[in-house]
């Protein structure tokens, strides 16, 4: 397999060079216009699709800014453009209310995420003991298992203990571990080369310094990727506050917010679009704030594995 | 590892088996579960008409709406090679539908495909369709929507897609081309074979995500029918049911209608057909997918 990686790179080491000098000759016209116009078409073709992508965005925006009796109408351009819409989401609904408990949530289950899945990732990926691949084998297994199967006794446990419509059922969980995030940061910890842990070993560091003073530090990326996937599930997320908030609506999060403008007289479109700009407008300034690590996770979860 | 193994034992293994427990009683919630046998079960395949129906539902989008999805995730990605400049500004606008939380984008697409003032319907009648589809809000196209809802968030497919297309070895085209391969034999015997394993997990995950296919559902039904979130129980699966998936019923049944027993043997159901199509497609995959470093990583 090796002489054969050798070979492939020669290889290329070469086609590279030639390639060069085929560039260093001048391209004659008839090439250039054929490259500009593929170049055109290409171009073309991606703007037409990224069109389509960002219409709806579009749309909500307009919407979001009309009376809500143009938004009813088939116009696309708001007349007049009606501000007010946004002040008045606040008005009708608690809308910092429903922030602040999203936030909460979102940020305390992002900080249990971390706390408990570094540990056992790094157990998973870099230390050797007896069961390690059946442990890790049972990690995957439970990523296949529907929340369906666990939902009913879990939601039974917390009935009992008392804590329906209330925030812990939405973040205690995340103390204990989640598959999905255990196993994105062991594929990164098994990237990391065994060396720098032999290095601090040889110094005398104990796991658990091995841990925290080598590997999380070069395991950011990952870890920030985690974070983010994490923040922005529970940000997302309708089910589980659906589940175990239901009547409680003081303690609701911003998407079963999101639905109050069905009731009464149908359904208040440009109310609804001005609140889902405001719910949407957060995670795409992460979005952009964080791409990389974004990119590098989602690429991450389908290649390494 | 012990706070793995506690959330395991705690969130997992028990819940599992008392819902195991569950599925072989009826249970209300106020009153201890009665032992039933596998009523619940009998009862399901042979007098439930609503949970086929919530089944055929499900089957229809997932054999529908995964494979276009994968096709779709294929052709952007591979759009996004295409370019010298500015690919990264496409990318990201192809990506940020797929950031947008589900219930806004369900909300946001009942709007875009309202049949009387929607965009989509505008265009349609520009184009000359004299009866454009109710899309949401009729029975026989509201999957469509959802299909269409899938489409536009393809973002995290397409970029796994896209790390696959990227790792492809140039000297495979060269090699290729050499043989004189024009681009469509390029594409089916080097991307193709080459993504295949990449395809294989979006598969995989695409079945088993579609079978729990929850809130674009649940959202876009109320949205239709009008109802409220915590009210809903009346009209899940609105427009006539076209829109009750597997998880809905199960989640009708189970927390609206506290039929906690009949929910917990709808879990156990899933999990078994879920099992069945993961194996299936695992075993089935040893033909299609290639893995560059032979053998099964």
């Amino acid at each position: 397999m090796s002489t054969i990686g050798q070979l492939d790179e020669a290889e290329t080491a070469i086609s590279f060079a030639a390639m060069r000098d085929i560039d260093r000759r001048p391209v004659p016209p008839a090439v250039r216009r054929h490259r500009f116009l593929m170049s055109v078409g290409q171009h073309a073709g991606l703007i037409a699709v990224a069109t389509i992508f960002i219409a709806p965005f579009f749309f909500v925006v307009m919407t979001a800014l009309m009376t809500d009796n143009q938004a009813v109408t088939p116009s696309f351009i708001p007349r007049p453009f009606q501000w007010g819409n946004f002040p008045e989401v606040f008005r009708q609904v608690p809308f910092i209310r429903y922030t602040w408990n999203t936030m909460q949530i979102a940020v305390l289950s992002t900080v249990g995420i971390i706390l408990s899945c570094v540990p056992v990732a790094y157990a998973l990926a870099r230390m050797r003991w007896k069961g390690r691949q059946v442990a890790f084998l049972f990690v995957l297994s439970t990523l296949m298992l529907p929340i369906q199967v666990t939902i009913v006794p879990l939601y039974v446990l917390w009935v009992r203990v008392g804590q329906i419509g209330h925030l812990t059922p939405l973040i205690l969980p995340s103390f204990l571990g989640d598959a999905f995030s255990i196993f994105l940061l062991r594929q990164f910890f098994l990237t990391i080369p065994e060396e720098l842990s032999d290095a601090a070993r040889v110094d005398g560091a104990s796991e658990f310094q091995i841990m925290t003073r080598v590997i999380v530090p070069l395991a950011k990326p990952a870890i920030a990727a985690v974070a983010l996937f994490n923040f922005l599930y529970n940000w997302n997320d309708l089910f589980a506050p659906l589940l175990f908030l239901g009547e409680n609506q003081k303690l609701w999060t911003l998407t079963l917010g999101l639905t109050q403008f069905q009731q009464r007289h149908g359904t208040e479109w440009n109310l609804t679009m001005a609140a889902s700009v405001m719910i949407m407008l957060p995670v795409i300034i992460l979005f952009f704030l964080a791409q990389r690590a974004f990119v590098e996770g989602v690429t991450l979860t389908g290649v390494k594995g | 590892m012990s706070p793995w193994i506690l959330g395991f034992l705690l969130l997992i293994l028990y819940p599992m088996l008392s819902s195991l427990y569950f599925s072989f009683t009826k249970y209300s919630l106020l009153e201890q579960p009665v032992w039933l046998g596998t009523q619940n079960y009998t009862f399901m395949f042979t007098k439930d008409p609503l949970f086929w129906l919530a089944f055929r539902n499900t089957i229809w989008i997932i054999v529908v709406g995964v494979p276009l999805r994968i096709v779709f995730g294929i052709f952007t990605a591979w759009m996004l090679t295409l370019p010298r400049s500015g690919s990264r500004v496409y990318r990201t606008l192809y990506f940020l539908p797929s950031m947008a939380p589900p219930a806004a984008a369900a909300l946001a697409f009942v709007l875009v495909f309202n049949p009387e003032f929607g965009p989509i319907n505008q265009v349609l009648k520009g184009f000359g369709v004299s009866k454009p589809p109710l899309w949401f809000y009729g029975p026989g196209s509201s999957k469509w929507g959802l299909v269409l809802l899938g489409l536009w968030g393809v973002g995290d497919a397409m970029i796994i897609f896209l790390a696959g297309l990227l790792d492809v070895p140039r000297q495979l085209y060269e090699a290729a081309e050499i043989e004189g391969a024009n681009g469509r034999q390029k594409f089916r015997f080097v991307t193709l074979p080459m993504i295949s394993p990449v395809i294989f997990f979006s598969l995989v995950i695409g079945v088993i995500y579609g079978f729990q296919l929850f809130t674009q559902a649940y959202v876009a039904s109320l949205a239709t029918s009008g109802s409220s979130i915590t009210d809903a129980a009346a009209n899940v699966g609105a427009p006539q049911g076209s829109m009750l998936f597997y998880s809905i019923y199960l989640f009708q049944q189970g927390f609206q209608s506290f039929r906690m027993g009949y929910a917990s043997a709808m879990a156990w159901v899933l999990f078994a057909i879920t099992m069945v199509c993961t194996v299936a497609i695992v075993k089935g995959s040893r033909r299609w997918v290639h893995y560059q470093g032979g053998g099964f990583r």
